[in-house]
């Protein structure tokens, strides 16, 4: 169907024209962020419409052939429609929010700045639509490299050392294990297309499958698996926008994305139970859940708490991935949305902490949430969907999650998962408890919230959470089984 | 006229050097030069599209007389692939050369200068034409000769360039030397001097110890020619105190013309078949080209200099063409023509636009594009690109190189050599990165002098950027191009589309515990 192609393109095109747009107006500072507000949302209703197209999964859109079977090539599939409509729909809500962030903060480029923030999710929306490995290849180094110079945004020593660590790390994995793990498909399969169920059954020897796999989950750092989870808290330097970028928009949602794309439709969810190639990557991501849940207990930093917190998360998408059943799977994919709705609140509430009192240290805010109730609630109701407390949309996905790990006997991971929780409950709970019951330095004064721009994406994205709860059946994908 | 062509390839710029020589009026030189590398240029790229269609290679009899009394020039696939790298760069680095050289040279040297040029060209255009093994030795020293007086040349900005050029002189006729004494035992062996015959003949030999003493001779001289690993100490010296613009040149096409004569003769003359040629010389440059691309790119990782900095990145990447020719396999020949093709490209790209800043300093450091990103940002954005091409970043020609070289590797079974060239190849990372952060992260320093371009300045280093961007989105003509020249030697042919069963690697696997 035409109309399918032609959305497609759009998703593929409005953040590059977008980018476009920023440098030819860099001049009129209204008119260039205004109107990546207003791409922004045509490209959230554009993700929207093809999600809900009954005929989305069966168009292929193949943009240029780089070489002999090798093309860079869209189709749709359920689970990249899902990333599409994430990054789509929190995009404007994050452009907008950029605008009174990076205003009233004072920061400077801001043209460089936006230019590279839509060049980005043009990279994410290529990965969520690529038809083959070599697609999500290309755009997964497209990302890395259009997002390095936000991270490096504030030109430091600490912002250019956070790059090399950024760009190390990445790169590095990227090209030692992924492109390894990319071209031994391609060698084995014959082909690097996404498919249904896999394209690797029967075509290797299962006894080396473990270790391709793992090729691919070490490969793809930007899913933050430790230990290649450190790029992440070191990115912290980055202006808050960079952040929730980061953390839910694009960046570490594309790199559990992948891991969750090939697993189902390149080793196929059967191939890898069959074979158990993927045990040793359940106990991995339920080290990485633990680990990093600690670590974040002991941050002070609000933005390194949330940090560590992600890589937590992380770990359920990869876990998923790991687990091998199809509930696990769905659950994983259900996750990507609950979690990136979740972590931008957060994200949003502590830049908009920064912006109204040049805050950054948890012990500074106590009773802040008495000046900055909107805040502060939206905070609330982020925490309690990472937390997985309903009526919140965080509550299906490890619910999901948990009945994925009883399908497959890994009964010791439901216990890994509840033990989480409360990890997630008493390092999140506190930040909620400091700001609203006690008392501290910041509590007295009148009410002082950030500029309207930040305020209102976080309300926003706070009742996203919410009402993801209720409309969670259409977001149910099925990968069969179930 | 259409027939001549083989010939008039290396005619062309070989008589206009005499007359560039000869030329007093100013900028006649250059634009006598300008006119026949664009002559060459269109030569070779006819050459190329007559092969392309018809598949028979062109063989052309000098003055009438037949092989194997006569001297012929043969286009075939493979040497219709290198001829228009040759040109093309010569052609581009020419139209940078103009202000290049009025920077960095003096006046009075111009058409000297534009001589020795065009006879480095000749002579390595007339490498890759001929078809007798004399012959190649003779356009060999041409380009050679010529190469050396255009290093020396170097000396009116920076004495240094001196002992570089001497250096470079002695291990090059050293290198030349070997060859030649490699080709007087063939010949006394087999009395002929013709490549395609010397290919029959030999395999009719039986006593074979003189000819493994004459592979071993030429393999060295080559290796020599080529700067592979441990023979590549002339190489950063010569490219970093050259001037400019012959740098771009000799960067983008000696070392690639001294691969290609490589390939003709392990694979055209001694063949895969050939004793040891898999075992003894196959492992050679699978060991030489991975400890050059290590030593290149940590050599290149602390260097402060960019133009050896570069140079040494060099190292790294010939090592990259060497192990594809170690590989054994159509498809690893086939992965050192892309990488060929590709690099060639990629260091013209970076050397031209380092050429821009280099015509207005003294001393290119690290220090010397502190900031400069702001400054002069097309030239600064050239050599961002050129160095993303060398990481092999996606949607760059590095990219397809990489893709193809490694591609090769596992489909040998050879696992560890592909760990290693990736690990390798991830290191460029840091060189690379070492410039964008001076350029882009740091303050220009106050008392720095100010940098500026024109377009005339940064426009040929962008012809040959968007050419890196151009092959890295659209290379299907280039891998079939690439794989079409590998057929040229290739008994066991693996072709670009096939696709292997899982088996075979599940074997090379074992193979490799």
């Amino acid at each position: 169907m035409e109309n399918v192609e032609t959305l497609i393109y759009l998703l593929l095109g409005l953040p590059l024209l977008a980018a476009a747009n920023t440098l030819l107006l860099a001049r009129f500072e209204n008119l260039r962020d205004g109107q990546a507000v207003l791409l922004g949302l045509v490209t959230a209703g554009c993700a929207y419409a093809l999600y809900t197209s009954p005929t989305a999964a069966l168009e292929t859109v193949t943009l240029v052939e780089l070489a002999p079977q090798l093309t860079l090539t869209f189709t749709p599939e359920p689970l990249g429609m899902l990333f599409a409509l994430v990054a789509g729909s929190l995009w404007p809500l994050a452009s907008l929010y950029t605008i009174g962030y990076m205003r009233g903060a004072g920061e400077k480029n801001h043209t460089r700045f936006m230019f590279f923030y839509a060049i980005a999710i043009h990279a994410a929306m290529a990965i969520a639509l690529s038809g083959n490995l070599l697609t999500l290849f290309v755009f997964y180094e497209v990302l890395t490299f259009s997002t390095y110079p936000l991270v490096t945004h504030k030109g430091t020593p600490e912002a250019k050392q956070a790059g090399r660590i950024y760009l190390g790390i990445l790169v590095t994995s990227s090209v030692v294990f992924l492109l390894f793990g990319v071209i031994s498909v391609w060698l084995l399969a014959g082909t690097l297309d996404f498919a249904s169920g896999g394209i690797l059954a029967d075509r290797m020897d299962p006894a080396y499958v473990p270790l391709l796999l793992g090729l691919f989950a070490f490969g793809i750092g930007k899913a933050a698996l430790m230990p290649l989870h450190r790029w992440l808290p070191a990115a912290m330097v980055a202006p808050t926008p960079v952040s929730a970028l980061l953390h839910a928009v694009a960046v570490v949602k594309a790199g559990v994305f992948s891991m969750l794309k090939i697993s189902i439709y390149i080793f196929g969810v059967d191939f890898l139970a069959t074979t158990s190639a993927s045990d040793w990557l359940v106990w991995v991501a339920a080290f990485s859940i633990l680990a990093a849940s600690i670590v974040a207990l002991s941050k002070t930093n609000l933005k390194a708490r949330l940090a560590y917190s992600t890589i937590s998360q992380l770990g359920y998408i990869v876990l998923g991935a790991a687990l091998a059943s199809p509930l696990a799977a769905s659950g994983a994919a259900l996750h990507i949305a609950t979690h990136a709705t979740g972590k931008i609140t957060l994200f949003f509430c502590a830049g908009a902490i920064y912006v109204a009192h040049h805050l950054s240290d948890i012990r500074d805010m106590d009773g802040l949430g008495r000046r900055m109730p909107i805040t502060f609630s939206a905070f609330a109701l982020g925490a309690l969907s990472i937390i997985g407390v309903p009526p919140l949309a965080g509550a299906w996905s490890k619910l999901m999650l948990m009945g994925g790990a009883m399908q497959s006997d890994f009964l010791i991971i439901i216990f890994v998962l509840a033990v989480s929780s409360l990890l997630n409950l008493v390092y999140l709970g506190e930040i909620v408890l400091r700001g609203f019951f006690k008392s501290g330095a910041h509590s007295e004064g009148a009410m002082a919230e950030a500029p309207w721009a930040c305020v209102v994406p976080l309300v926003v994205t706070a009742l996203m959470s919410l009402g993801l709860f209720f409309a969670v059946d259409n977001f149910v994908l099925d990968f069969g089984g179930m | 006229m259409m027939q001549h062509l083989p010939i008039l390839q290396v005619i062309l710029p070989l008589l206009a050097a005499p007359f560039a020589a000869l030329a007093s009026r100013r900028h006649l030189a250059w634009h006598l030069t300008l006119v026949a590398t664009a002559g060459a240029f269109a030569i070779s790229l006819v050459l190329l599209a007559t092969i392309l269609r018809t598949g028979t290679p062109i063989i052309y009899d000098l003055g009438g007389w037949p092989a194997p009394i006569g001297i012929v020039y043969v286009i075939d696939s493979a040497s219709a692939f290198v001829l228009p790298v040759v040109s093309g760069i010569g052609f581009v680095a020419t139209l940078a050369a103009r202000h290049l050289v009025i920077a960095e040279i003096d006046a009075r040297d111009h058409p000297l200068f534009f001589a020795a040029w065009l006879l480095t060209l000749a002579g390595m255009l007339g490498q890759v034409t001929t078809g007798d093994a004399f012959n190649i030795f003779v356009f060999l020293e041409i380009s050679s000769l010529s190469g050396y007086a255009l290093v020396a040349m170097g000396a009116g900005r920076d004495r240094r360039a001196l002992p570089a050029a001497f250096n470079y002189l002695i291990l090059g006729t050293v290198g030349a030397t070997f060859y030649v004494i490699g080709l007087g035992l063939l010949y006394m062996l087999t009395g002929t001097l013709n490549l395609a015959d010397l290919s029959v003949r030999l395999a009719e030999i039986e006593n074979l110890r003189p000819a493994y003493v004459a592979l071993a001779f030429i393999a060295l001289g080559l290796f020599l020619k080529m700067a592979l690993f441990p023979l590549h100490l002339w190489l950063a010296p010569a490219y970093s105190h050259a001037p400019s613009a012959v740098t771009a040149l000799m960067a983008a096409t000696a070392t690639k013309v001294s691969v290609y004569v490589l390939i003709r003769f392990l694979f055209g003359v001694f063949g895969f078949e050939f004793p040891y040629m898999t075992q003894a010389v196959g492992g050679l440059l699978l060991t030489l080209g991975l400890l050059g691309a290590f030593v290149g790119t940590f050599a290149a990782i602390v260097e402060t200099d960019l133009k050896r900095l570069f140079a040494q990145s060099s190292i790294a990447q010939l090592g990259y063409m060497a192990i594809g020719l170690g590989i054994m396999t159509s498809a690893g020949i086939a992965a050192s023509f892309i990488h060929l093709f590709n690099h060639a490209l990629m260091k013209g790209a970076l050397f031209l636009a380092l050429g821009v800043i280099a015509a207005q300093t003294t001393h290119l450091s690290l220090h010397t594009i502190k900031g400069a990103g702001r400054q002069i940002p097309m030239t600064m954005t050239a050599i961002l690109l050129g160095g993303l091409a060398l990481i092999g970043v996606p949607l760059t020609a590095g990219f397809i190189s990489k893709l193809y070289l490694i591609r090769a590797l596992i489909d040998s079974g050879l696992w560890a050599v592909a760990a290693l060239t990736f690990v390798s190849s991830a290191l460029a990372l840091v060189y690379v990165w070492k410039i964008v952060e001076h350029a882009w992260l740091t303050e220009r320093p106050e008392n720095a002098p100010v940098l500026t371009e024109t377009p005339g300045q940064w426009a040929p280093a962008w012809i040959l950027v968007l050419a890196t961007i151009g092959f890295g989105i659209y290379a299907g003509p280039l891998v079939e191009a690439a794989f079409g020249a590998a057929q040229v030697f290739g008994p066991d042919i693996i072709q670009a589309t096939q696709t292997i069963e899982g088996l075979h690697i599940i074997e090379g696997l074992e193979g490799q515990e």
